[in-house]
């Protein structure tokens, strides 16, 4: 095992760290997009996707099957679960629409540049994520695809290739319409990318690094005031003097960079459309909605590393969670067991409602209420497991059992880490689901002057107060 | 091992990208054909040690300035091939081959004559806190702020020049 460690082990971590980034961003994007259409019908109040269903064997009728077919007697019943998921079942359906749509090419498009547009988009939108860090370190690795010392310079490298995509579509569409989707997308992109890498200026010189696993190392660490009081969180960037304004030049300036609304104005359907992506259909079609929402996952990802501590646990340090491992597992599995009973409690109330009376009583969108409520309770007996492990050691001895003393802290410390920064994630993407469907989009004079004339120069003078800023607490207080 | 062979498929790379830029005859193409080979030396850059150059060289040439060309080429939709291109003759080509040739030989007898023993890099070579100790620190500082201050003049003059257009 060991000589096995020595000589792969390393090509082993790198290919799990590729495939774990790669996972990250394919993972979230369903679920964002299911987001945004329950986020668009919740601003829009109606009850946005819950119809799609998917059928699956029921499980909770293995006795019942059992003793009806042991005993010779007909069923008088399916067993069968339709799942309905609060409509997350949409988005598994708008999949296998799009893979098997006819894949049309227009006779006038140019061939290669067409067909390669789609695939630059998606292949720069998961490069990206590859230098986020997710968590500090598992058995002296680090958990990050590429530590590599240009850090920020390569997601905004990387960002600024990825307006190649679009702008090859628009041009290689061969169509007027197309064609100033492309344009307007490259210019905007040009225009916002100078206040984004002109705000994170301010991060680098907080972190007096480039690197995001320096940065993030840097937020993780207990914030000092003056030297006098020590409080272990919340030195994130964002609470800084400067941070705060550089997070909002940073954020807005994503907003560009991912053609979201309001600055979608590259896709802007009123006057172009579909913009870039109008001459495409199927899977290529698909390629650019999965880039859009890939682009949001890594904007998002970006701005929690820069701004709020990226895979940093607010109040618990990376030493804490490894030192009180056990007491920490037993703790969280204390508190996921009411978690998870309310849900199981939500789920059983769901069975009165006026949807499952006007169905019809054999319909197997009747057994979805006892699923869920089956699978909640099962969270909540596993989190009671996991208390139980944790408050008898199981960490420690997992550890021992493993012959490597870190193993236990450091598995929890992931988990944690990874949990924190996808939270952090979401949080952001809600965001931008949420402006989408709350402000309109600008004009293009309007989108330039605020670029040029507002955020360049605001994100300008920030820089060189936040320089002012940290010699004065050097010459004061260091 | 897998560094220089992978340095010497990215040098190829960016020959082949190189010498399209000139052989295309739709300008997009040719655009296009600077950005990979810009990439090319951005990865040769890379294997080189030059981290901050590598990423700088995608940031601003195939990011910022390639994509400008590209924006004025489809802005113009220059769509026809360029008029004025005639395919090299065979004894042309010959005679690009037997030059190229001669100029590597004289490179490698240079080479062999001025032929200074391996240095071994300092510690940091290339990374950005070594590039900007030089650029900021050392003998660089007033040619670095020279030079921003000609790039800065020359973007005024250009804004005045085409402003007196409008």
């Amino acid at each position: 095992m060991s000589e096995f460690w020595d000589s792969w082990g390393g090509w082993i971590v790198v290919l799990l760290r590729c495939v774990f980034s790669v996972a990250f961003v394919m993972q979230i994007v369903p679920v964002l997009i299911w987001g945004e259409r329950k986020g668009a019908a919740y601003v829009q109040d109606r009850p946005g996707p819950n119809r799609a269903p998917v059928d699956i064997p029921n499980p909770l009728d293995i006795p019942r099957l059992l003793g009806d077919v042991l005993a010779g007697r007909p069923l008088k019943y399916k067993p069968v679960v339709s799942l309905r998921a609060a409509g997350l079942v949409h988005t598994l359906n708008d999949v296998v629409k799009l893979a098997f749509k006819e894949d049309i090419t227009p006779n006038h498009v140019e061939k290669f540049y067409w067909t390669i547009a789609p695939v630059i988009a998606m292949t720069i939108a998961l490069c990206t994520f590859s230098v986020v860090p997710f968590g500090d370190t598992l058995l002296g690795y680090k958990l990050q695809v590429s530590d590599m010392d240009g850090g920020l310079l390569f997601v905004l490298a990387m960002t600024s290739l990825g307006v190649y995509g679009i702008m090859l579509a628009g041009w290689a569409s061969n169509n007027k319409f197309s064609l100033l989707g492309g344009l307007r997308s490259s210019a905007q992109m040009v225009s916002y990318e100078l206040a984004m890498g002109l705000s994170a200026v301010v991060v680098f010189l907080q972190a007096g690094s480039v690197s995001l696993s320096d940065i993030a190392a840097m937020q993780a660490q207990p914030l000092d005031i003056l030297g006098v009081v020590q409080i272990p969180a919340l030195n994130w960037t964002v609470f800084s003097p400067f941070g705060f304004l550089a997070f909002v030049l940073f954020f807005v300036s994503a907003f560009a960079e991912t053609n979201r609304t309001p600055f979608d104005l590259p896709e802007g359907e009123a006057e172009l459309v579909g913009g870039y992506h109008t001459e495409y259909s199927s899977f290529r079609f698909a390629l650019f909605f999965m880039a859009e929402y890939a682009n949001m996952v890594v904007a998002s990802s970006v701005t929690a590393t820069l701004f709020f501590g990226g895979y940093d646990v607010p109040f618990l340090s990376g030493e804490t969670i490894r030192a009180n491992a056990d007491l920490i597992l037993g703790v969280l599995g204390v508190a996921g067991i009411p978690a998870f009973l309310t849900f199981a409690v939500i789920a059983w109330k769901r069975q009165g409602r006026p949807f499952y009376a006007a169905i019809p009583k054999d319909d197997p969108r009747q057994n979805e209420p006892k699923f869920f409520t089956a699978v909640w309770l099962g969270a909540a007996g596993a989190h009671a497991a996991l208390a139980a492990v944790g408050f008898m050691g199981g960490l420690t001895a997992l550890s021992t059992w493993a012959e490597m003393p870190a193993l236990g802290g450091d598995l929890l410390a992931l988990v944690l880490h990874v949990t924190c920064l996808i939270v952090k994630v979401l949080m952001f993407c809600w965001v931008f689901i949420w402006v989408r469907w709350t402000l309109p989009r600008f004009r293009y004079d309007q989108l330039m002057n605020l670029g040029w004339r507002y955020m360049l120069p605001t994100a300008l003078v920030n820089v060189f107060l936040a320089a002012g800023w940290i010699i004065v607490r050097h010459e004061l207080f260091a | 091992m897998t560094e220089s062979v992978l340095f010497y498929l990215f040098s190829l790379l960016a020959v082949i990208a190189g010498v399209s830029v000139i052989t295309q005859r739709s300008p997009i193409a040719s655009a296009l054909s600077l950005v990979v080979c810009f990439f090319a030396l951005a990865a040769d850059y890379v294997m080189l040690d030059a981290h901050f150059v590598a990423v700088v060289q995608v940031l601003v040439y195939a990011g910022a300035i390639m994509v400008l060309f590209i924006f004025v080429i489809m802005l113009l939709n220059i769509r026809e091939p360029s008029p004025g291109f005639t395919p090299l003759s065979p004894r042309g080509m010959f005679g690009m081959g037997a030059a190229g040739l001669l100029g590597v030989a004289i490179i490698a007898m240079l080479d062999g004559l001025v032929h200074a023993p391996m240095a071994t890099l300092p510690e940091g070579y290339g990374r950005i806190a070594e590039v900007g100790k030089v650029l900021f620190q050392g003998a660089y500082l007033l040619p670095f702020e020279a030079v921003s201050l000609l790039l800065t003049v020359g973007m005024i003059g250009a804004v005045v020049l085409a402003k007196r257009e409008v």
